[in-house]
């Protein structure tokens, strides 16, 4: 139902936007904010950028052949006009937007469209994305080195282009919507070759206007973009290398406009009870899970009540307020705001007498020794002697193992290393809107390889022949079918209990008050921090 | 003659460490438990991708081989392009270098306007109660940890009396407060040092002769035995110049300024196996060259070092 509600807001949203142009009209276009990053910004190449602060800015630099209603899931055109599916689910058919224009003036057309899914499956562009296109076909023999183009991809006129695939699967149009098949033009491409990330050159709201490595980056509105109107804002400047605390303070005397590392937590509680920012931080879902792995290879998790008495055992109220409530409780693998969520489910409820009786049934009533991992970055320490304490209640001695990210994300990649991983730091964001994302890399055969990122190494033959059937339901008409059979998919998951989920962490966002535009687009599940293309400043209205 | 062979002696010398250096710093990386190519392909990568990208980075070879091949390529001038980031280590160093420099800069100056006064004065007062207070004060700036000192002046001189930018990089404004940081933690080394080579120099017989000549105490302090007792300190410019430049991670991350260290730790992070060696490359030819400098100056100071 909750579901329901949501898409019926969705549309009327996007109702709201497109039948009633005068809301948008009355935002007048103009002026310019500042956004604090603390790490410094890689590349904007996005076959390549895959990182915190890349990420939402090269959404607004290029374009796709689609995208999200702003401030929701749901799936809309954008580069394309419109697209019709074969019954099978294996041949898409794109009609392109007429008159789109990169940032150098040249028009969009079905061959950039090729030539850019081309460069990101094509091995030499490193793109850590090329997986995600695994379906269309000739996907293979070009990650083989064999070719450079991808056989399932047909340039039928300027404005025409099919896709065929080599299975049907349910995710193809939220690839589409991800940065990795965001259209890049090939001469802009050729001429800087792997510096292009430096100089991004797109169909997006925005281009760039100025660089300063480590410093600072200037984008300037697109006056030919694709959506009229839009953006609003004239100038978008982010300050690189600013360290939270001193962004919270600049913003609070009105030199910046977004925190793009969020509330510094050092600040948060004072920050949250003071009336003067109620205003100004809105609070959002994020499509974010922190869990604890068990590696159901390594005893003694290779027993199922051993990993179900790990549920029970711990204390997930407790763990949130050490993060400040900046989070709800989890109970299973998807969060809250993902489609396939289960309403209904408990989970296993905190109950330490239990846990200490299934383990005693187990064989371990006397309890184990084990090692739980952790990034050695706060709140995380924290987080896992949190657990370690309520671990102990039942008898488990859990060694605490504070490593550094690269470290422990190698140990929980080995079969053999990691027994328990508490994943703060690390966390599954999703990539795209769907529930299919939360199992291949971390919960499906697939990722439990040696480098993998399903730490658990849990592989679940049964749910994996489950979600393959799942992700080839492709037509309109079965999605609700599809998004029951995920959502049993976790649930049978959770009876296995290879992780328990501890929280799911909210967003908020702090704004000055010179940054206007609804709520939504200050959380939005697909734009990180802010949706750039839709907010405005509020001090020229 | 001799001192050109010096010189040259010193110079060949550097070349080995050098070497050395690059060749630690390569197996260090290595050594780190972690997949650099597993950071760099991010969560959602294939194996295929992985096995891929790996190739194309020709992190697949045989660590001998792969060293040979950056040291032939060093050799040629070319530092690597960045794993993350794509780019020529060279321009991202290259873009880092005038903030580092500014910070060194402005670091040596409060460092030592901060520390040579307040060791003469120490040493002056040798025993007293000024002497006790400026060794209190100086081991106060020697262990007071750089980002409470650093948020602490941003707080007080930036927010509070509105005085300096509040963090930042572009103006001379922006580099007072990271310098003075700076200038609190190795001023109290200096002053430390220079108060004891003082000591140690106003003991010796010239200077008894000075004061015997009748001279008035500050000219005995400042002009004889400061020639001899700042020596040391003029060494450590040198070993300062180098540490500088392997950039001053916090307070650079406190005060957002753009240089060397930020680069450094941000590619420490995600195993950027080119930036690291780049960065430690810069960072060992500039304690080679710092010293090799107050190797030079030292001479002019003192006569009796000057080879003959």
């Amino acid at each position: 139902m909750r579901r329901n509600l949501l898409t019926l807001f969705a549309v009327l949203a996007l109702a709201l936007m497109v039948g009633t142009p005068v809301m948008a009209a009355d935002i007048k276009p103009g002026g310019s904010i500042v956004i604090t990053y603390k790490d410094d910004v890689s590349t904007l190449d996005p076959a390549i950028g895959y990182d915190w602060q890349n990420w939402s800015m090269i959404k607004s630099i290029f374009s796709g052949l689609m995208d999200y209603v702003p401030g929701t899931t749901e799936l809309i055109p954008d580069l394309a006009e419109s697209y019709v599916v074969s019954d099978d689910g294996m041949h898409y058919t794109f009609k392109l937007r007429k008159g789109v224009k990169f940032h150098n003036g040249r028009e969009l057309k079905a061959a950039d469209v090729k030539y850019t899914l081309d460069r990101t499956c094509n091995p030499k562009t490193q793109s850590p994305g090329a997986g995600f296109y695994a379906m269309i076909k000739g996907f293979d023999e070009i990650t083989a080195g064999k070719t450079e183009t991808l056989a399932g991809i047909e340039v039928v006129d300027d404005y025409t282009i099919k896709f065929e695939l080599s299975r049907p699967d349910a995710t193809f149009l939220h690839v589409l919507a991800l940065n990795f098949g965001f259209v890049v033009p090939k001469e802009a491409v050729e001429k800087w070759g792997q510096d292009f990330g430096k100089h991004p050159v797109g169909t997006g709201a925005y281009s760039l206007k100025e660089w300063v490595l480590g410093n600072r980056i200037e984008w300037a509105r697109n006056p030919s973009y694709h959506h009229q109107g839009k953006p609003y804002l004239d100038t978008i400047v982010f300050e690189i290398g600013q360290e939270p605390t001193v962004a919270l303070l600049r913003l609070q005397r009105g030199e910046v406009d977004i925190l793009g590392d969020g509330i510094p937590p050092a600040r948060f509680v004072a920050i949250m009870k003071d009336a003067k920012y109620k205003d100004m931080i809105v609070e959002g879902g994020q499509l974010h899970t922190g869990y604890v792995t068990m590696n159901v290879k390594m005893k003694p998790f290779d027993n199922v009540k051993v990993r179900q008495a790990v549920n029970m055992a711990i204390n997930k109220e407790r763990v949130v307020k050490i993060i400040n409530n900046r989070a709800v409780v989890a109970n299973q693998p998807l969060p809250p705001a993902m489609p396939g969520y289960d309403n209904d489910y408990q989970g296993y409820a905190y109950d330490p007498a239990k846990a200490k009786a299934l383990l005693a049934e187990a064989g371990y009533a006397d309890g184990f020794e084990t090692e739980l991992y952790c990034m050695n970055v706060d709140p995380n320490p924290r987080i896992a002697q949190s657990i370690q304490q309520d671990l102990a209640e039942i008898g488990i001695k859990a060694d605490l193992k504070n490593q550094s990210q690269a470290t422990v994300i190698a140990a929980g990649g080995e079969p053999d290393q990691a027994p328990m991983i508490w994943s703060g730091g690390m966390a599954w964001i999703a990539d795209f809107p769907d529930p299919s994302n939360f199992y291949g890399p971390i919960l499906g055969c697939g990722g439990a390889v040696k480098g993998g990122w399903n730490w658990a190494w849990y592989c679940n033959e049964e749910l994996e022949q489950k979600a393959v059937g799942a992700d080839s339901m492709t037509s309109a008409d079965q999605q609700a079918e599809r998004l029951e059979i995920w959502r049993s998919i976790y649930i049978d998951i959770m009876k296995d209990a290879p992780w328990a989920p501890i929280f799911n962490e909210q967003r908020f966002t702090m704004h000055s008050e010179k940054v206007g535009g609804k709520d939504a687009y200050f959380v939005d599940p697909v734009h990180i921090p802010i949706n750039y293309e839709n907010v405005y400043d509020a001090t020229i209205q | 003659m001799s001192t050109l062979k010096m010189l040259i002696k010193r110079l060949a010398a550097s070349g080995a460490i050098i070497i050395g250096i690059t060749m630690i710093a390569f197996l260090l990386s290595f050594l780190i438990p972690a997949d650099p190519v597993r950071m760099l392909a991010g969560r959602s990568a294939t194996q295929e991708t992985v096995e891929s990208i790996r190739h194309e980075l020709g992190l697949d070879q045989p660590l001998p081989v792969q060293y040979i091949k950056y040291l032939n390529r060093l050799a040629h001038g070319d530092l690597g392009r960045s794993y993350k980031q794509k780019t020529e280590v060279a321009t991202l160093i290259w873009s880092r270098l005038p903030a580092t420099l500014w910070l060194m800069a402005g670091a040596i100056f409060f460092e030592l306007l901060i520390g040579i006064p307040a060791g003469i004065y120490a040493s002056a007062k040798r025993g007293q109660r000024g002497d006790k207070t400026a060794m209190v004060l100086s081991f106060i700036g020697v262990s007071a940890p750089q980002f409470v000192v650093g948020l602490l002046l941003l707080y007080v001189f930036a927010n509070l009396l509105n005085l300096f930018p509040l963090g930042g990089y572009g103006s001379f404004l922006h580099l007072v407060l990271p310098a003075v940081t700076l200038g609190i933690t190795g001023g109290g080394w200096y002053s430390r040092m220079m108060r004891s080579s003082m000591i140690d120099v106003l003991q010796q017989d010239y200077i008894r002769t000075a004061r015997a000549k009748g001279l008035g105490e500050p000219k005995v302090v400042l002009v004889h035995a400061l020639r001899n007792a700042v020596l040391p300190v003029i060494a450590m410019i040198g070993l300062d110049i180098g540490f500088f430049m392997n950039g001053a991670v916090v307070v650079e991350s406190v005060f957002g300024w753009p240089g060397i260290g930020q680069l450094a730790w941000q590619a420490i992070q995600v195993i950027d196996i080119p930036v690291i060696m780049g960065v430690t490359l810069v960072a060992a030819l500039s304690i080679v060259i710092g010293n090799f400098l107050a190797d030079l100056v030292m001479p002019l100071i003192d006569p009796r070092l000057r080879v003959r």
